[in-house]
């Protein structure tokens, strides 16, 4: 006994330093593994309130960029509108009774990375607003990720520059799906997986979202094919995507709940049962 | 006693303040970030106790861990470059270390980069390792340890003496 307090006491240093070695240690490989939320992780007052001081400065500088996105926006959605209503007279009367699929929310960016291998940004919205994990995030442009944590006010988002997520995705013209993952090297070109070799791929082709997944809608444009190979195996596709967005600027975005998630959700596991 | 320890908790705060607002945003050339606050780690006062470096160090680098939604990188990776200071300061002072009279405000600024530069390298090689958790990717760890820490170095010893009290 006297002999194990003596090496402990000799070796408190090193004991102390594995000791904390492995915990970070933990840490690190926890937020390594597929989808399990952190511990530590900036949803939090603390964190939280900090990046809202730093983005209320940090937002003057890029006003005029946001206004330009913003305004960009406005054209395209009233020219939707405009042809909308061009062709309104072969609606039919079951369009009156078609409730909100989706509800939105917009949210400012606090936080945004995209040097990492595992990015994550950080909105300032939580539960008081209505925010769960695993919403849909998406700006003008294209998608951003999924939300992972939430607190009470900040919620945080496993950007799509995160080599654990994983997106379902298509090509527009067809329904050929495959997933959206990213190689951990450039901020604006992803990667389309296990998209089937009988899929008509074409340089230039859009890629928007699969909408199997019940946490995007369908369609919501996401990049352009700037490359493509066939897998080791010769059966599928590896496409390079080129994203619309930049996801190195990134102010405004929407969240998106699909109100109709837990239903189809529950329709899926029963199939599965 | 009771203003040096003001004084370690003031540059404690600062630099963290530093790192998330400043130089976390710079991303020169796509993906290189200085990680100047292990200034902290260097300029912790060598007489004080090394459990106390420790689990300060590890405390460091949980907060700049949940500021980056990181998981435990910068925590494993300060807590081993605290652990390692003794042999750095050793290597790089010789002598003086063992009298116990560094001062890093006038000690000579050869012995202080080479100091500096091989404590970033082996914090950088640590973080960077465990950001990226892959073997394979072994070149992309190497080249980021090697970017960010020149780049760490620079920001750093300038940091170290524009802001060191009575320099010849």
């Amino acid at each position: 006994m006297q002999q194990i307090i003596n090496f402990v006491i000799r070796n408190k240093t090193f004991l102390l330093f594995l000791l904390l070695f492995g915990v970070s240690f933990a840490l690190t490989i926890q937020s390594h593994s597929y989808h399990k939320s952190q511990f530590i992780n900036s949803a939090n007052v603390l964190t939280g309130g900090i990046y809202g001081t730093i983005n209320s400065v940090d937002q003057y500088f890029s006003l005029k960029t946001q206004n330009e996105v913003l305004a960009e926006e406005n054209k395209r959605l009233r020219e939707q509108l405009l042809n909308t209503l061009a062709d309104s007279s072969n609606t039919s009367i079951d369009s009156i009774l078609g409730d909100q699929r989706y509800r939105i929310t917009t949210a400012d960016v606090y936080k945004n990375s995209y040097a990492l291998t595992n990015n994550y940004l950080t909105l300032n919205k939580g539960t008081k607003d209505g925010i769960r994990s695993d919403f849909g995030v998406i700006n003008s442009k294209g998608i951003i990720g999924i939300i992972d944590n939430t607190s009470n006010g900040y919620s945080t988002v496993l950007s799509i520059l995160n080599k654990k997520s994983r997106i379902n995705a298509k090509l527009k013209s067809t329904n050929h799906f495959g997933s959206l993952t990213w190689k951990g090297i450039s901020p604006n070109v992803m990667e389309l997986v296990d998209v089937s070799k009988f899929a008509p791929v074409k340089v230039g082709d859009t890629i928007v979202s699969g909408g199997q997944s019940a946490i995007f809608p369908k369609g919501v444009e996401i990049g352009l094919v700037e490359s493509f190979t066939t897998d080791i195996g010769g059966d599928t596709y590896l496409i390079d995507v080129k994203l619309f967005n930049d996801m190195t600027n990134i102010g405004k975005v929407y969240i998106i709940e699909n109100t109709d998630k837990e239903e189809i959700e529950s329709l899926e596991s029963k199939g599965n049962e | 006693m009771n203003s040096s320890i003001g004084l370690h908790i003031i540059r404690f705060v600062t630099l963290i303040l530093l790192q998330v607002a400043i130089f976390n945003n710079i991303n020169f050339l796509g993906y290189i970030n200085p990680y100047v606050y292990i200034i902290f780690i260097f300029l912790f006062p060598i007489r004080d106790n090394r459990l106390i470096l420790l689990l300060v160090s590890f405390v460091l680098g949980m907060a700049l861990d949940m500021f980056l939604d990181s998981g435990g990188v910068h925590a494993g990776a300060s807590v081993v470059l605290a652990y390692s200071r003794p042999i750095l300061l050793k290597f790089s002072f010789g002598m003086l270390y063992e009298h116990q009279s560094v001062n890093f405000n006038n000690s000579e600024i050869g012995s202080l980069i080479s100091y500096v530069a091989i404590g970033t390298l082996l914090h950088h090689l640590v973080l960077f390792s465990l950001e990226i958790f892959n073997i394979g990717s072994i070149w992309l760890i190497l080249k980021k340890t090697l970017f960010s820490s020149i780049f760490t170095l620079i920001v750093s010893i300038l940091i170290i003496i524009l802001f060191s009290q009575n320099r010849k």
